[in-house]
């Protein structure tokens, strides 16, 4: 039932992912962060199966880790996320495969462009401007067709995905919740109240 | 549901005088959802190949990478490029290996074979997912909407087409197949070479 987001603009790119837990028709958690920070300038919201989510975000980010310690330098955007879908797709082959969603956003620092990639379970990974997963992109796929601009600023992203982030509050029969909003530019990772 | 139209997307290539085509639309979706309007099935493989690859978008990003793999080793082992012919084999191997548990995809080739005389030779080839190969003489279809794609390209297609009008042939086979599947669209690709 979980949903997140993620959009691209002039030099940044926002993610936002809801907060809750669920299981069954429960909430067991409010403030749970579905958003891991891979690097300086790397970020990866993650949804699917409870407790394959989790281990396989952190297997990731314990590897980004391990590239930038063995050669210096953090993989940029596009490696990490070829890295990322490469694991998704080999698991998926495999006895026990991981049911896990992915929104993997960066800054790239070499081309000083944001970088965003929607990856599946199956390792499908697509390059796009904006991205959903979970149920709150049968909404919010079509809101940004209509309102999404590559050249907006900081703020206008946010007032773009906040009108995504009320279309499904408003419209989905399980109300997500709150909504934790991490953006990257070229300064790094920061965390943003809407 | 069928895991060859999880995804969408279709491919077709042609024969024309001395050239060929090869052409594909850009969308990825999930079933009926649109994801990515430019998501690329086509890839250079040499200066005078290109290899389709509609079919699951994981394993078209999966073949991709395995088949740019196999191409370097062949390079340099041979210390030459590989020729269209050979290349079709290779595809074919790679994925019979998989006959058991495949790949699902329906590769699409289209390249240019240097003669002894100098001129090039144009060659197409379709493969199954498991690897049984179709050396066609005039086009090649794949793809959610390859019935579509088969019946405007038996009425559009002719022997001898020059490279302008194989263009012309090739991007109205496509868009018109195309526009009658709710899978495949959302813009397209044409090589000419």
């Amino acid at each position: 039932m979980d949903s997140s987001f993620a959009i691209t603009g002039k030099g940044y790119a926002i993610v936002a992912a809801d907060m809750t837990v669920s299981r069954s028709i429960v909430k067991m958690q409010y403030n749970e962060d579905k958003i891991k920070v891979l690097g300086s300038h790397l970020l990866m919201a993650f949804s699917g199966e409870p407790g394959d989510t989790v281990q396989f975000a952190e297997y990731v980010e314990r590897n980004i880790r391990l590239a930038q310690i063995r050669n210096t330098y953090p993989l940029p955007p596009p490696s990490a996320a070829s890295w990322i879908r490469r694991e998704l797709a080999d698991s998926l082959r495999s006895r026990s495969p991981y049911s896990v969603n992915l929104l993997v956003a960066g800054y790239d620092l070499s081309t000083h462009e944001p970088k965003l990639y929607w990856i599946d379970y199956l390792g499908t990974m697509a390059t796009v401007p904006f991205a959903a997963h979970g149920y709150g992109s049968y909404f919010a796929l079509s809101l940004l067709d209509r309102y999404h601009d590559p050249e907006a600023t900081v703020e206008e992203g946010l007032a773009t995905l906040r009108r995504c982030i009320d279309e499904v509050s408003k419209r989905l029969v399980v109300t997500p919740g709150k909504f934790k909003v991490k953006v990257v530019d070229k300064n790094g990772v920061r965390e943003v109240e809407l | 549901m069928s895991i060859m139209e999880y995804n969408g997307g279709s491919v077709v290539a042609m024969v024309g005088k001395g050239c060929v085509a090869i052409a594909s639309d850009l969308r990825l979706g999930n079933q009926a959802l649109g994801i990515s309007s430019n998501f690329q099935k086509i890839f250079p493989i040499t200066d005078h190949i290109y290899l389709g690859l509609p079919g699951l978008a994981t394993d078209v990003t999966t073949l991709k990478e395995q088949f740019r793999y196999r191409v370097n080793m062949y390079t340099i082992k041979e210390e030459r490029e590989i020729e269209p012919e050979a290349f079709a084999h290779l595809v074919s191997s790679t994925l019979y290996e998989r006959r058991f548990g495949p790949f699902f995809i329906e590769p699409v080739m289209a390249g240019l074979t240097k003669k002894p005389s100098g001129e090039y030779k144009p060659f197409i080839a379709a493969s199954d997912l498991i690897g049984c190969l179709n050396f066609a003489k005039d086009f090649v279809v794949a793809g959610t909407a390859s019935s579509k794609l088969f019946g405007v390209a038996e009425g559009l297609w002719e022997p001898g087409l020059e490279p302008e009008d194989l263009f012309e042939t090739i991007s109205q086979t496509l868009l018109n197949a195309v526009d009658r599947d709710a899978y495949s669209g959302w813009g397209a690709v044409v090589h000419v070479m």
